[in-house]
């Protein structure tokens, strides 16, 4: 059914999980909060019209510890673009969700020639004092799956430890995609990427889930003024933080469609 | 051994409907619950207490630092020490401690630490807490997957800022300082005794027995609970080749002296269902920042509970998970080992049994806690001193204290004018 193929690369000596599927032009997706312990529906919908490469950031599932070396912004985004270019991305179209999103954002500012059509998911990077973020990593355990989902059942599901999978590394790299995303965004998600924006020549679609309990959907007028290239915003209806979770069909169908 | 005084100094006026009206004591407990009137009665209450520790003889008193925290009002320990130093004479001053990543830079702890050090006459015990999750990363923003990288790295900083003698450019990771020059320098030769207040990971257990460094046990959960942490201690000390000298490890403990059992348990059972009932409320939303719990201790708290092994309440815990299984009613709290009373006798038997087992030649006594009054924590500390602490003198007597000040000569420290408050007639 999933027939993706996984490679490994090495990014500062992590070894480094990149997952493919599909055939046509590529496509390249930044993983979200969490990052992505196991494979979802969400990536089929991508693969079903293009070559789909899914490197994983350093500390999420399959990065490795790769964060742990990682001290300033500088240190971070240079790690993702060794990786999207090991993974074979440079000068491809690139999409990304909530955390990967922000460093989708960053790449295509500063390395303008290395991204096609930008596609961000509620990113995150900014903050405003009068309406900020939620913050994820002061939740108890089990609000966070309503956090990051419209079905909080989605998010637990993703998280579940697999059968036959190690019942004590599983949730200690759960743990470890939270401390990678607190690496770089801690403590208020705020990179101060607003002043990099008008960087980005790109077109980019930004997609919102409509009941994003995380990133206030305010947010992506302040991304489509911001961004230099042109930008068309959509709202996906029914979906949370992670839409491309609980609305794999309808997130990949606006990706796809604005990509062309 | 060596018996200590120890001050958390809590806000003892937390309304009695604190637990259910309030999300937290820490972190973003509300402002209208401190009056600061009542907060400068409140600390030189705590600082009467700690000065009166030192008179009856305790062999030093102690204090810590917390941020945004109603059980602790002391953000800063070193401005407590700083006057202790000169309203004591011989007394050991214990700062336990400063939590080194929060300092910027670090060097401040070293300079600091080196002001007490010279003010007390070398008295000072410098402690080096990694601090809580709620103190470091939430009231201070520190990121909890830097913390531990930074705390070493503060480490190796005001170690070399008190050892070396020429000014010297510090390279960090996290810390770039191109002269680094204290004045003053500690009296302690080549430094203050360090201590080193952990959870119970093992990798803090390894770093005090390879640096030689005082491991602290600092539970709020008394002897019963903290046996397997000091078990584990020992064990990798064990493991290391090291001695088993009972002054490498220190262990806090709570205390109720009375009459008799019944009037211990009557006398302060208010106090200690204030503390475990109201202090201890932390929501469980501070508990784990991700990181702040390194991934040795998180597969040792997991594997420990796969085995229900004794530590599995402990292991892997955060202090705020750690708060949320805590007793609160004086029967399970004297039950449960929280806090040990008696008669001047029970409790002396109880300590020297805790002070054997646990292998701990310094006990760091609470006699202190929640809303205690200060003429309840008088007697308790009077009692003490004069009833309970001759009969524990002897106890680890054949082991040398390695990690105890090393203060001036008393010939050669400086005369402290009596304080002669000025009476309201003159």
């Amino acid at each position: 059914m999933n027939e993706f193929e996984t490679l490994t690369v090495s990014v500062n000596g992590f070894p480094t999980r990149i997952w493919r599927k599909g055939s046509g032009p590529k496509l390249g997706f930044l993983a979200g909060y969490g990052g992505l312990p196991r494979w979802m529906p969400f990536l089929d919908e991508l693969a079903k019209a293009r070559t789909l490469i899914v490197p994983s950031l350093p500390g999420f599932p399959g990065g490795d510890r790769g964060h742990s070396i990682l001290d300033t912004h500088l240190d971070w985004l240079l790690a993702v673009r060794d990786t999207l270019d090991q993974a074979g991305l440079s000068g491809a179209d690139l999409a990304g969700s909530s955390v990967g999103a922000s460093l989708a954002a960053e790449v295509a500012a500063l390395w303008p020639a290395t991204v096609g059509k930008l596609a961000l998911i509620a990113p995150f990077g900014l903050f405003d004092e009068k309406n900020p973020p939620t913050d994820p990593w002061a939740q108890r355990g089990d609000a966070v799956p309503g956090l990051m989902c419209a079905d909080p059942e989605i998010w637990k599901v993703m998280k579940a430890t697999p059968e036959g999978a190690n019942s004590i590394e599983w949730p200690i790299e759960q743990v470890r995609a939270n401390e990678a995303a607190a690496r770089i965004f801690w403590p208020l998600g705020n990179t101060r990427i607003e002043k990099r924006l008008r960087l980005i020549k790109s077109p980019t679609l930004l997609l919102w889930g409509e009941q994003d309990k995380i990133m206030p959907r305010d947010y992506a007028e302040v991304f489509a003024k911001g961004i230099a290239g042109p930008t068309t915003t959509k709202i996906i209806v029914g979906a949370g933080h992670l839409a491309e979770h609980d609305k794999p069909a309808e997130v990949a169908q606006q990706i796809l469609a604005f990509m062309g | 051994m060596k018996l200590m005084w120890f001050h958390l100094m809590p806000y003892t006026e937390l309304p009695e409907d604190f637990r259910d009206a309030n999300p937290s004591v820490w972190v973003d407990i509300h402002s209208s619950l401190f009056d600061p009137k009542r907060a400068h009665l409140m600390y030189n209450d705590f600082m009467d207490e700690l000065e009166y520790a030192a008179e009856v003889g305790f062999d030093a008193i102690c204090v810590n630092e917390h941020h945004s925290n109603g059980y602790g009002l002391m953000p800063s320990p070193n401005l407590i020490a700083s006057s202790l130093a000169r309203r004591t004479s011989d007394t050991a001053i214990c700062v336990m401690g400063n939590s080194l990543a929060l300092y910027n830079p670090p060097t401040r702890v070293a300079e600091e630490f080196a002001m007490i050090d010279c003010i007390s006459g070398g008295r000072l015990i410098a402690g080096f807490p990694v601090g809580t999750p709620m103190d470091t990363c939430y009231a201070y923003g520190t990121n909890p997957s830097q913390l531990r990288q930074r705390y070493m790295e503060a480490h190796d900083l005001v170690i070399r800022a008190w050892t070396e003698r020429d000014t010297f450019a510090f390279n960090g990771r996290f810390n770039q300082q191109r002269y680094v020059n204290i004045w003053p320098r500690p009296v302690q030769n080549p430094h203050p005794p360090i201590w080193v207040p952990g959870g119970g990971s093992v990798e803090t257990w390894r770093w005090c027995a390879e640096m030689n460094y005082v491991y602290c046990y600092l539970s709020y959960y008394g002897y019963k609970a903290g046996r397997a942490t000091m078990d584990g201690f020992w064990a990798e000390m064990d493991r290391l080749g090291k001695d088993r000298n009972p002054y490498q490890a220190g262990f806090l403990q709570f205390v109720g002296v009375a009459e008799s059992r019944q009037q211990a348990f009557d006398l302060y059972g208010e106090a200690a269902e204030y503390f475990y009932g109201r202090c201890l409320h932390v929501d469980p939303k501070w508990a784990t920042p991700p990181g702040y719990t390194s991934e040795g201790s998180q597969r040792a708290g997991i594997e420990s509970q796969v085995k229900k092994a004794a530590d599995s309440a402990v292991r892997g815990k955060s202090t705020g998970e750690r708060f949320a299984a805590v007793a609160r009613g004086m029967n399970a709290i004297v039950a449960n080992g929280y806090v040990i009373i008696g008669s001047p006798d029970e409790v002396a038997e109880q300590l020297r049994e805790v002070a054997t087992q646990l292998n701990v030649g310094h006990l760091m006594l609470l006699l202190q806690y929640g809303n205690m009054s200060k003429e309840l924590t008088r007697y308790n500390t009077k009692l003490f001193a004069e009833q309970v602490m001759p009969k524990l003198k002897d106890v680890h007597a054949s082991w040398t204290d390695h990690w105890w000040p090393k203060p001036m000569h008393a010939s050669q420290r400086a005369e402290i004018p009596d304080f002669m408050p000025r009476l309201g007639a003159e």
